[in-house]
């Protein structure tokens, strides 16, 4: 059975779903039950323990794990405050660290997620943190105590697919924890792509929510991540330049004694 | 380069005579577009763009969706004070209006916020006239700790202040400005501002930049549409908030477009700003700057502000009382300006839903 370690827990479903911009929390269970989904992120700014009726996490069923992350932290110091405040309020000790000063792009600031990281993992948080796709702060990352590395496929929201692939790929070869491609993944074909190249798992929020069938969208992606997955583990045949004959011109040559 | 410079650089252009040149032609190879200019822009709010309504529509609401998702931030105004040195021919609090004058204790603060609080709303704006002696920054200081505990956003919308007043307030746990230029031309605006200390265009022009400087997590701008020619005033304030968005890229901008509705034994708008046009100059908005969040208060219809639900709108005011102390002992007449969507906070909440979107209550955390 292929199963994901990550952060303690054992994951079967390596798509990650994120729950902001949906059009009713309402739709968040079914989207769940569809496609199996086992990890959610929600952004704690958004919710209210103080208010039952409109606390988002009622809508989470308790079999998932949750990840909360820290989205509208400008600072390291607020995205530890806010990884505290979700550990205190009862959401487990996963934290997805998202640390964006630059409202235009939103594109992650990698020394800030890093400190962050750094103090998160010294407390026992498992810390997924969300990152531009660099190298060597992907292995600093790695030495801080991350559970995993969440580089960007491109701006979140985007859907404008894996932009990073190369980037990427090179994580995927030289970071020894699991590689999870957050943001930007537009289709299900693109999430399928991420998970062939070797990404542990796929992190898709804005395709689903804002897709006109969120629950038929989230069980596509579901499908795509596990096809990607199956393709990655059974070895896909390397690309060549040049189409390869099944009779080769040199076959003969293997025939005989090959004088 | 500062803002004013920048602005005057525009002020120069004879928007009207460039607006009306603008074809359908033009209209339609920019909605083409994947980025638009600020000429763009511009050509977007001319009379030609009017005949491409639907199709700016269906691309700002698209980009909205992708921006934001379907949701719709809420939020309610508290006044704390009405005291005003200002004469400012369209406000209510004018100082030479005769209404009455109050300026609550910092418990009726308290009290009127966990009023608020019960309907669910966990993001406030508090605001005040401009009498620092009734209303000092220390005052709104101390509203803001008491609140803090009922809300977790709260943004002022007060006199323009300077940057260490700013950090002042976000330590007490301010986080988001709203200020309005009011009229971007300095004529128009010295005609308007007849006395107080309002009447310094440059020091209000400069306010949203010193709070940005001061560590500010949200910025809202609006000009006050129905002073001036809107095209010029829209433009002017989208430069703005590009201005500030380029330059403290960690500060939220957002825009407001309050419209002065002509309502009988009131200050009269020297423009009439159609429904048409405002919904014209927000789709213009949105795809100049798609990370822009949009504003629409209950000056505005009920029906109209549920049609623009799905239009470019990412915040809305709901439950809103204009006067001080309102919620308290009842409303007299004598607030800043007529509220006309007087639904209450579950009223909203049940139209958005109804429109396909998430009314949001919270989205920021107190520490």
């Amino acid at each position: 059975m292929d199963v994901l370690k990550v952060g303690g827990q054992e994951v079967h479903n390596r798509l990650f779903l994120g729950t902001g911009k949906f059009s009713s929390d309402a739709q968040i269970p079914d989207v769940i039950k569809t496609s199996g989904v086992q990890v959610v992120t929600v952004a704690l700014r958004r919710v209210d323990f103080e208010n039952p009726q409109e606390n988002m996490l009622n809508h989470i069923s308790r079999d998932c794990i949750l990840m909360p992350n820290t989205s509208g932290a400008r600072t390291a110091e607020e995205a530890v405050k806010i990884a505290r405040i979700a550990r205190a309020a009862g959401c487990g000790n996963w934290v997805k660290i998202e640390v964006i000063k630059d409202n235009k792009y939103l594109l992650p600031d990698n020394y800030e997620t890093l400190r962050a990281t750094e103090i998160l993992a010294n407390e026992g948080f498992a810390v997924f943190p969300y990152m531009s796709p660099d190298l060597m702060v992907a292995r600093q990352i790695r030495d801080a105590g991350a559970a995993a590395v969440m580089p960007l496929g491109s701006p979140i929201g985007s859907n404008r697919g894996l932009r990073t692939k190369e980037m990427v790929r090179i994580l995927i070869e030289e970071i020894d924890i699991p590689i999870i491609v957050d943001a930007g993944i537009g289709k299900p074909s693109e999430a399928a792509e991420a998970m062939e190249m070797g990404a542990a798992a796929v992190l898709v929020n804005t395709a689903i929510a804002v897709a006109d069938d969120p629950i038929g969208m989230a069980e596509a992606f579901s499908l795509a991540v596990r096809a990607g997955r199956i393709a990655f583990i059974s070895g896909p045949g390397t690309v060549k330049p040049h189409a390869v004959a099944s009779s080769p011109l040199t076959g003969f040559l293997r025939d005989g004694d090959g004088k | 380069m500062e803002f004013v410079s920048l602005l005057r650089n525009y002020q120069d252009r004879d928007i009207h005579q460039f607006t009306s040149q603008v074809t359908s032609n033009q209209i339609e190879k920019i909605l083409h577009k994947n980025t638009i200019s600020e000429t763009d822009f511009l050509a977007l709010l001319s009379p030609a763009a009017e005949n491409s309504l639907e199709t700016m529509a269906r691309k700002a609401q698209q980009v909205t969706v992708q921006n934001f998702g379907r949701v719709i931030y809420l939020y309610t105004p508290l006044y704390l004070s009405n005291h005003c040195q200002n004469q400012c021919v369209y406000c209510g609090f004018n100082i030479k209006n005769r209404l009455r004058r109050r300026t609550l204790t910092v418990d009726e603060v308290e009290k009127e916020g966990r009023l608020i609080a019960k309907t669910g709303l966990r993001h406030i704006l508090i605001l005040t006239g401009e009498a620092k002696a009734k209303a000092s920054v220390d005052y709104v200081a101390a509203c803001v700790e008491r609140l803090r505990g009922y809300f977790s956003s709260i943004s002022i919308e007060i006199y323009a202040l300077e940057t260490n007043e700013y950090r002042t307030l976000i330590d007490s746990g301010v986080d988001g400005l709203t200020i309005y230029q009011e009229v971007f031309d300095p004529v128009i605006y010295d005609k308007v501002h007849i006395k107080g200390p309002k009447k310094d265009y440059l020091f209000r022009l400069d306010a949203p930049e010193r709070a940005c400087q001061a560590g500010m997590r949200t910025v809202n701008l609006g000009a006050l549409l129905g002073l001036a020619d809107w095209r010029s005033e829209v433009f002017s304030l989208a430069l703005h908030a590009r201005y500030l968005q380029d330059k403290y890229p960690g500060t939220e901008i957002g825009v407001s477009f309050p419209r002065i509705r002509p309502a009988q034994g009131q200050f009269q708008p020297q423009v009439i700003v159609s429904d048409k046009e405002l919904v014209q100059m927000i789709m213009a908005l949105r795809l100049f700057l798609p990370r822009v969040g949009v504003t629409i208060s209950t000056r505005e219809a009920a029906d109209f502000r549920d049609n623009l639900i799905r239009l470019g709108v990412t915040k809305m005011s709901a439950g809103s009382c204009t006067e001080v102390g309102g919620r308290l002992d009842g409303e007299h007449n004598d607030g800043q300006f007529d509220i006309s969507d007087t639904r209450s906070v579950e009223e909203m909440k049940m139209a958005i839903q109804k429109h396909g979107y998430q009314p949001v209550f919270k989205d920021w955390v107190t520490f």
